[in-house]
């Protein structure tokens, strides 16, 4: 115990960025990491008040111990299990996590502010690469806004295309989600199986769309391409792919005691802090409410189809884990009455406005040249207005706010992402915990860092 | 419910934009309204973002937040008009602890102080950034690389 | 970097610089510097379908001490930069680094406040892999024409 306060000039600054290496000649500019040091007292002071109301601090830190055994550790930008670059700023006290605060912006793209310089029809390409791990889902969401500003209504095929797409996708990011939880806890194999079968869906969609991330695929008015010939064979190929696989994950993983004693009961939040503190997904269903957008607001026509919304108990590792798996299953349900429910027609809507004309009118019409040049220069006009559109990614609640005014382009793009609101559950999760657990709690909230910093 | 806080809020501006409901709030009364609507069944706050009306309206930003009801499956999005001289709103994590990130984003990006935030910075560009990139008057183009630390590059 | 500049010269630097770029190729660490999408198609690289073990280089080292080829997988943010910088600096000669899809390239689409345009501007860069997000293959041919380069002694 010591009188220090922390005005006292004994105690030196502590730099938490040069852990470990040699100082860095540069660290006395401006833009580096030098400007988030901080004295350890004003950062303990810094993070209780960013825990909030719900958590409380049950412990007096000055009464236990003394400076010297409190630490503060720096984890990430650059870190293989921060999936991404987040960075972390963790305090120690032995191997027990206190407190910790997120440090992000590491992948800030500025992606809305280069949303207003691109017309509503170039938008999909710019959203598409924020959660890259379910690009589809952000270009539904975005289009499902200019839709409602333009009060159109795509045609059935291109519905049912959508939720094709976009539970395909669900299944491929939850793939990924499974592996690297897997791979950051240690097991590797789960790791190497998880990207396997999510190779087989990225052929489907380079087969589709033409690239296997960042499609541009769903767009203001329907899709850009119909399903290539031969699509129901894959599908069901990879529908009969995963749900084989998928026994063999739960054999390796879901009684493996190593694997259950390494999740369970670790990283837990109740559905009250869930609430309040605005997480959604897979975290606040493994907490126990059953909240989906699909079933809340469905959108493209998902009520018609039937599935269920997967709820967890204990709101820990193992039980998001757990809700991922049961909603593979789910989304394999859906992907298959997708499959045999699709109408045939057209797969973008007939409105000259929107949709540029079909590739043999241009050459025989000038005036569907003009029309498809200028669809495609001026972008098409969206009435003034402002919308705020939510779908369910594999993440959480995917949110667009989109502000018209009238002319090609949006005024204001701004994309509730659901990884940056899931991130502020990190500190309720990991208080208390061990310093290994942190990556497995990391690992199951799944956060895209390029969906947190846009 | 609307019917409620339509009397007890009678300067409140309601509209109906694209069948959803809006309600457009002097700042001074934010607070209040939000613990309202907490009470009512709002219990989940979705999203806070902003809107710049460089040159068109007045006053200059709208701060937006969505809030979201899951035991009534509604959804209520708050719109605040902000001065351009002294961009103030009070701040709604005493009331929903989930604004936290959304306001240090909003700040970030536009300059608006939320009064009361426990821990109002920058979150996304860093620290010693100049000037709020979401604004209209800052340029949409690329700006030189601001680390100025560079070795030599060989 | 050659054994050429380092080594003082005599009969048997032809022989030594050769052998020395022949063992550099043949046991190239990359460093992990995931970024963004491209990250994904760098994790997809490593894993079973498209198999980086066959060109000896699936190991990817987390520390950059142990690292000599950096994989710059992504848009590099004005906040990234100086730890990217570091990590570069912190990673043991002879290094290369490959810049990988258009946003490390050059900015890619995003001409705005936020993004380093080019990471070149930062460290600098041996091979240029295009795409967004490049493909496997297109990361493993950058990666194979660098093995070309540093046994043909150019890079």
């Amino acid at each position: 115990m010591t009188d220090k306060t922390i005005d006292d000039p004994e105690i030196e600054e502590v730099d938490l960025w040069v852990s470990g290496t040699e100082e860095a000649e540069w660290d006395v500019y401006s833009t580096d990491e030098g400007a988030q040091k901080m004295r350890l007292e004003e950062t303990g002071a810094r993070l209780t008040e960013q825990l909030g109301s719900v958590v409380t601090d049950d412990y007096d830190l000055d009464d236990i111990i003394t400076e010297d055994e409190r630490m503060i550790i720096n984890m990430g930008p650059q870190h293989p299990s921060t999936h991404g670059v987040l960075r972390l700023q963790l305090e120690l006290e032995g191997e027990m996590i206190r407190r910790s605060k997120c440090v992000i912006g590491y992948l800030h793209t500025g992606m809305e502010k280069t949303a207003e310089t691109l017309t509503f029809l170039q938008g999909p390409t710019n959203v598409t690469r924020m959660d890259y791990l379910a690009p589809l889902h952000n270009e539904l969401c975005f289009s499902l806004a200019v839709e409602r500003l333009l009060d159109i209504e795509v045609p059935p095929r291109a519905e049912v295309i959508r939720i094709l797409m976009t539970e395909l996708n669900r299944i491929a990011s939850h793939l990924v989600a499974m592996a690297t939880n897997g791979m950051d806890i240690g097991a590797l194999s789960i790791m190497t199986y998880g990207f396997r079968e999510r190779e087989q869906i990225l052929a489907f969609f380079e087969k589709t769309t033409g690239l296997r991330l960042n499609h541009n695929y769903i767009r203001p008015g329907g899709v850009a391409a119909d399903l290539p010939p031969g699509w129901r064979a894959d599908v069901s190929d990879i529908c009969d792919t995963i749900t084989g696989r998928l026994t063999d994950y739960e054999d390796m993983l879901k009684e493996n005691p190593i694997w259950v004693g390494r999740t369970r009961g670790v990283g837990v939040i109740t559905a009250e802090e869930c609430r309040a503190y605005g997480i959604t997904g897979p975290t606040l269903r493994s907490a126990g409410v059953p909240w989906d957008l699909r079933k809340a607001f469905p959108y493209s026509g998902i009520e018609n189809y039937e599935f269920e919304v997967p709820v967890g108990e204990h709101g820990d590792v193992y039980d998001r884990y757990r809700v991922r798996i049961e909603e593979i299953i789910q989304s394999v349900g859906i992907v298959r009455q997708a499959a045999d429910a699709m109408p045939k027609g057209d797969f973008r809507i007939d409105d000259r406005k929107v949709t540029p004309p079909p590739r043999h009118r241009i050459d025989e019409s000038m005036e569907a040249l003009i029309h498809h040049f200028k669809i495609f220069t001026e972008g098409f006009r969206v009435p003034a207005g402002e919308t705020y559109v939510a779908i369910e990614s594999p993440r959480g609640e995917l949110g667009c706010y989109l502000v018209a005014d009238g002319t090609g382009k949006p005024w204001r793009m701004h994309t509730r992402a659901p990884s940056f609101y899931n991130l502020q559950a990190l500190p309720i999760m990991m208080a208390d915990s061990v310093v290994a657990d942190t990556i497995a709690t990391i690992a199951s909230l799944d956060p895209v860092m390029g969906d947190v910093d846009r | 419910m609307s019917e409620d806080l339509r009397e007890r809020f009678p300067e409140a501006e309601w509209i109906d934009s694209h069948d959803q409901d809006v309600v457009r709030i002097a700042p001074d009364q934010l607070l209040e309204f939000g613990n309202v609507v907490h009470e009512a069944g709002f219990e989940v706050l979705a999203d806070v973002t902003a809107v710049d009306w460089y040159r068109t309206r007045t006053p200059r930003f709208d701060v937006v937040v969505n809030l979201l009801s899951m035991q009534h499956r509604r959804r209520l999005r708050i719109l605040v008009g902000v001065p351009d001289g002294d961009p103030v709103v009070p701040s709604l994590v005493p009331i929903w602890p989930g604004a936290n990130f959304g306001e240090r984003e909003v700040y970030d990006m536009f300059g608006i102080t939320f009064d009361g935030h426990p821990d109002l910075t920058r979150i996304l560009m860093p620290d010693d950034w100049e000037g709020y990139p979401l604004r209209k008057d800052f340029e949409v183009g690329a700006v030189p690389v601001q680390f100025k630390a560079s070795h030599q590059v060989n | 970097m050659s054994v050429r500049r380092t080594a003082p010269s005599n009969v048997l630097t032809a022989t030594v610089d050769k052998a020395a770029r022949w063992a550099q190729t043949r046991s190239m660490f990359p460093a992990t510097f995931g970024l963004a999408c491209c990250a994904i198609e760098m994790m997809a690289t490593g894993a079973p379908h498209n198999d980086l073990a066959r060109f000896g280089m699936e190991v990817f080292r987390a520390s950059p001490r142990q690292a000599d080829l950096m994989i710059v997988a992504g848009r590099v943010s004005q906040k990234m930069a100086p730890v990217l910088r570091q990590v570069y600096d912190q990673m043991p000669d002879p290094k290369w680094v490959i810049s990988m899809g258009a946003c490390a390239s050059t900015g890619g689409m995003f001409n705005n406040y936020a993004l380093v345009q080019g990471v070149d501007q930062i460290v600098p860069v041996d091979i240029y892999v295009p795409g967004c997000p490049p493909g496997p293959q297109g990361l493993m041919h950058g990666i194979l024409t660098l093995h070309d380069r540093i046994m043909a002694g150019k890079a």
